[in-house]
């Protein structure tokens, strides 16, 4: 069955544009704690990309059928492993999402889980290809994507949790669901969201005052709407050129809530101004539409699916925390994929990339 | 499934990918909108909110103007004192350390957790004042533990050191902080929370001049508020000094004459509106207004009833008694009246089928005799044929029934009965019985000691009527000194000429008052060898007793005792005018007045010789603490200062008092000199 894979197949394009954000990631890191208790923490990211980029290329020799293969296996340990978090995990702030590896390495599987999910929406919708998805169909891949994420927000974690949405959304909507059962769903969900926001026994408080917060961060200027106005103002100082590296004082006076992980965006706004802002989301852009043309030359539908759940976590992910750092969306503690820091972020940063990788390479195989 | 999983030749339909694409493209369209609108189209209001997120101005406060009397003789000073702070955002668990806090700053648990609850409302990054005017020790204290207490902040300030025991403290006011009515009130626009205003006397008139112009510390801070740069230093502007016409010999001289007495005095100088003695009792101590004032003493200043905040002299309204006889005497001599008018006094009159008494039998009198021996049959005739029209219009002339816009605030305008008047305020037809009242200073008719004294001497002047001043017009900026003229609309310098016979007639009488041989209501108030001349007053205050001539044993019954004293009789250089409220009879106040016009009168002989003036007790300024055994923690009852810091100087202000004495310049515009021993 395996055959043939050569480097020079390998996406270099891609890897280089992945590995410019990375760069900027790592002095925006060490700008932005350089203040702080947390100086010295882009070291702490410069060997998480190492060891990324290794994993990486681990990822992208090992045959992406073969994980769909044995995706059932996965699944059912990712599950185990989610409750065993809440069981004996690691309760930082309030929240349960580390299991405490021996080594002293906190290891956070929800982050994960993302990828698994990518892999088992793939299976179970190219499994179902050609025919037309009935009622029981969807409830499945539903309740495929929905175990975990209950699971996840349990934790409580309502950010990663919100990250397995799009995959199941990119997996229905390639999966060929038809208008009319897109509709009733989307119609569904607002209701349920609306119900569950109102009826205060599905979110905490704290949640339920982030999610408002952003349309009205003057409300509470030193509670909840703190973060959001403290980012806003980050991003607007930073003006046309910004107020060059380590000279943000939004960013250096510690104003800015956690510059270096969900914040990160903002920081970078006001260091390097509109100018750099608009270059780095313009990487993004490129590093999604090669993503897409990935997709598009795979060799067979399975890798189309893996590729484009990737890219659907990777738009959502983007959206939600540039939208949030520039106040268009509620405080959800989404890390920015490439930017922020963080060890479980980058290696399923890497390690999707890798199997994206592996998807581009086997076209040429055979 | 591995080989459903592995058909090359199914594709996805291409349209889906392309919808994808426009997907993010829209993302990112709106994004950097997102981006545009704060970096580019609001990047000035981010900038400038981010530069107030780390600048922090610190104020540097602007020490207030000092007071000096009219020979640059120190009045009020100010002093420097230290205030206690709590901040509350210092990622400091302060609870913990309240117990030491406590014990460090002389204050109970209690009282720290009183003050919490007093401002659970405020900001957490906003500072709670723990204690002011701290004492050394206490600071010491706040010094020593900087690194385990972070949360004491030490705040300098300047505060308001006043002459003791209530010396002068009407006309020189008191400060405070600024309350929140003030702040919504438009005139005080250029004030902030916290701020130090004059609210009273002097204090509060010229607040702006004495104030100055704070100015600011700008510090570089992080998000916790610590210090991380500075920028640079806006100094403050100090307030201006103020020299007032008051004389504190002449001051002296009245609040000693007066003592305990409930009322008030106050001397003028005529020629000029220049006032220069001004006393109200009982008093009260602005001192306790530096720090703080406690709930206690507060409650105790405003329900006393006998208005120790009260500045009487222009702020008690009252029957003029007989000293509105000179006015009387003016309209009927200009009215061609009482020229000829002679009355023989049996000991009362009765018109309108109503008798009304005099206190004795005066026999047969004329105007003149009739001011002297203050005969009220005399005039009850007098006003009978004047009419209440022509009395309200000689009332007016001379001033009352307005105010005479000095520069203190809230002056009131008393009342001047007339047929008008009493339609507009009681819709009630004039009796003429009630002119007959008036025209003893009975009735309706209220004045103000300022009044009285403007509207006599105007009188004595030959109708010269000044605006009374306590502040040196030159002293102020010409804006400033129009604006508060303006305040008071019709008040001001007026001037009608008398007719020179009555001018002369009036004046002898009044002279006549304090002279033993022409029978003189006041003559045991005669000074030899000095021009003295008055009018006393003995107004009643209940009704039925009008025109008895027993003092009731009831203090609250007795009659307000007035005496308005000038010297000398005709274009007087100084008019004295004296209300000892229950006072019984008008002599008395009449004798305060001796002693204040004898000083007056010795003072410029000597300065007329080049002799030295007397050596005068001091004017003692006294220091205040806050109490700590106050409920708040904040003030209540002051106390004398038991410590000192280090300066010799400020030891001395520290232990209690310091002392001011320092001979006036002999010419009376002499510098601004005062000595601190």
């Amino acid at each position: 069955m395996r055959r043939f894979l050569s480097f020079r197949d390998f996406d270099w394009t891609l890897l280089g544009f992945v590995m410019i954000l990375s760069i900027i990631s790592i002095f925006e890191i060490y700008s932005a704690t350089l203040h702080t208790k947390f100086v010295g923490f882009y070291k702490q990211q410069i060997l998480w990309l190492i060891g990324g980029l290794f994993a990486m290329f681990v990822f992208s020799i090992i045959d992406y059928h073969r994980l769909i293969d044995a995706i059932h296996w996965i699944y059912g340990f990712c599950v185990v492993s989610l409750v065993a978090v809440l069981v004996v995990g690691t309760k930082v702030l309030g929240a349960r999402r580390w299991i405490k590896l021996p080594g002293g390495i906190h290891f956070q599987p929800s982050e994960w889980v993302k990828l698994v999910l990518i892999v088992a929406v793939t299976r179970y919708f190219v499994g179902l290809m050609g025919k037309q998805l009935t009622w029981a169909d969807i409830f499945k891949a539903m309740a495929l994507v929905g175990v975990p994420m209950l699971l996840v927000l349990k934790q409580p974690d309502l950010g990663t949790a919100l990250t397995y949405t799009p995959v199941l959304l990119a997996g229905l909507f390639l999966g060929g669901i038809d208008l009319k059962k897109g509709a009733i769903l989307v119609f569904a969900a607002l209701l349920l969201g609306s119900i569950a926001f109102t009826s205060g026994k599905v979110l905490k408080p704290y949640q339920k005052a982030r999610l408002t917060s952003f349309m009205n961060p003057d409300a509470d200027p030193k509670g909840s709407g703190y973060q959001i106005n403290q980012s806003k103002i980050a991003v607007g100082d930073g003006g046309v050129f910004g107020r060059g590296a380590t000279k943000g004082t939004q960013t250096q006076g510690d104003f800015l809530p956690i510059p270096y992980t969900d914040f990160i965006f903002a920081a970078f706004a006001e260091e390097h101004g509109f100018v750099g802002a608009v270059i780095v989301l313009l990487i993004y852009f490129l590093i999604l539409m090669r993503l897409i043309q990935n997709a598009q030359t795979a060799a067979d539908l399975s890798g189309t699916f893996l590729i484009m759940g990737v890219v659907a976590v990777l738009i959502f992910q983007i959206a939600v925390n540039v939208g949030m750092v520039i106040g268009l969306m509620p405080v959800t503690g989404i890390p920015l994929p490439l930017m922020s820091y963080g060890g479980s972020s980058v290696l399923f940063t890497f390690l999707a990339l890798g199997m994206v990788m592996n998807v581009r390479m086997s076209r040429f195989v055979n | 499934m591995d080989q459903n999983l592995r058909q090359r030749e199914e594709k996805l339909p291409a349209i889906k990918l392309t919808i994808f694409q426009y997907l993010i493209v829209g993302v990112m369209v709106v994004l950097i909108f997102g981006l545009w609108r704060l970096q580019i189209v609001d990047a000035q209001n981010y900038r400038s909110q981010a530069e107030a997120n780390r600048i922090r101005k610190v104020p540097i406060l602007a020490p207030r103007g000092q007071i000096f009397d009219r020979d640059g003789r120190l009045l009020v000073d100010s002093y420097p004192s230290v205030s206690c702070f709590l901040v509350r955002e210092q990622g400091h668990d302060y609870e913990a350390d309240l117990p030491m806090i406590a014990r460090g700053l002389h204050l109970t648990v209690d009282q720290i957790h009183a003050i919490l609850k007093k401002y659970r409302a405020a900001p957490k990054y906003e500072p709670l004042p723990l204690k002011q005017d701290i004492t050394p020790d206490e600071q010491e204290f706040i010094e020593a533990h900087r690194d385990e207490m972070p949360e004491l902040e030490t705040v300098d300030e300047q505060r308001r050191l006043y002459p003791k025991d209530g010396f002068a403290a009407h006309l020189v006011g008191y400060v405070g902080e600024v309350s929140e009515e003030m702040l919504n009130d438009p005139r005080y626009a250029a004030y902030e929370p916290g701020d130090v205003v004059g609210k009273s006397g002097v204090e509060e008139s010229y607040d702006a001049i004495l104030r100055g112009v704070d100015g600011s510390h700008d510090v570089l801070v992080d998000s916790h508020g610590r210090e991380v740069g500075k920028l640079g230093t806006e100094p403050s502007k100090p307030g201006q000094s103020l020299k007032l016409s008051i004389d504190l010999d002449i001051q002296r001289a009245a609040e000693n004459a007066f003592g305990d007495r409930n009322g008030a005095v106050i001397a003028m100088d005529p020629h000029t509106g220049e006032i220069l003695a001004m006393l109200s009792r009982p008093t009260f101590d602005p001192n306790a207004f530096a720090v703080r004032i406690g709930r206690e003493e507060w409650n105790r200043l405003i329900t006393d009833p006998n208005h120790p905040l009260l500045n009487k002299t222009i702020q008690a309204q009252l029957a003029p008694g007989s000293t509105f006889k000179v006015i009387m005497s003016l309209a009927g001599l200009q009215q061609n009246v009482a020229q000829d008018l002679k009355v023989n006094c049996g000991g009362g009159v009765t018109f309108y089928g109503h008798y009304f008494a005099c206190d004795k039998k005066h026999g047969p009198l004329n105007v003149q005799q009739a001011i002297s021996r203050s005969c009220d049959t005399y005039f009850y005739t007098l006003a009978v044929k004047l009419g209440i029209s022509s009395i309200a219009k000689y009332a007016h002339m001379v001033g009352l029934g307005q105010r005479t816009g000095v520069d203190l605030p809230d002056e009131v305008s008393g009342v001047v009965p007339s047929e008008e008047w009493k339609m507009k305020t009681f819709h009630e037809k004039w009796y003429a019985g009630e002119t007959v009242s008036v025209g003893i200073g009975q009735g309706a008719l209220a004045v103000t000691p300022i009044q009285l004294a403007r509207a006599l001497s105007g009188i004595a002047s030959g109708g010269v009527f000044k605006r009374p001043h306590i502040v040196f017009p030159d002293e102020v900026p010409e804006d400033y000194r129009k604006a508060m003229l303006d305040t008071y609309p019709g008040s001001g310098d007026v001037t009608f000429p008398i007719d020179p016979d009555n001018w002369e007639t009036i004046t002898e009488g009044m002279a006549g008052a304090t002279d033993p041989r022409a029978g003189g209501t006041a003559f045991a108030s005669h000074l030899e060898n000095i021009d003295f001349a008055g009018k006393t007053g003995t107004a009643q205050v209940v009704s039925h007793s009008a025109g008895t001539n027993k003092v009731s044993s009831v203090i609250a019954e007795r009659p307000n005792a007035w005496f308005v004293g000038m010297s000398p009789r005709r274009n007087p250089d100084i008019v004295v005018a004296v209300l000892w409220e229950h006072g019984g009879w008008g002599a008395g106040s009449a004798h305060v007045a001796a002693r204040v016009i004898e000083a007056f009168v010795n003072k410029q002989r000597r300065l007329n010789h080049n002799l030295a003036t007397e050596k005068q007790e001091p004017v003692e300024v006294g220091a205040v603490w806050s109490d700590p055994s106050s409920p708040d923690g904040m003030g209540g009852r002051p106390v004398v200062a038991k410590r000192s810091v280090k300066t010799p100087e400020l030891d001395a202000m520290r232990a209690g008092h310091f002392f001011i004495d320092m001979p006036p310049a002999a010419n009376g515009a002499g510098a601004l000199a005062a000595a601190v021993r």
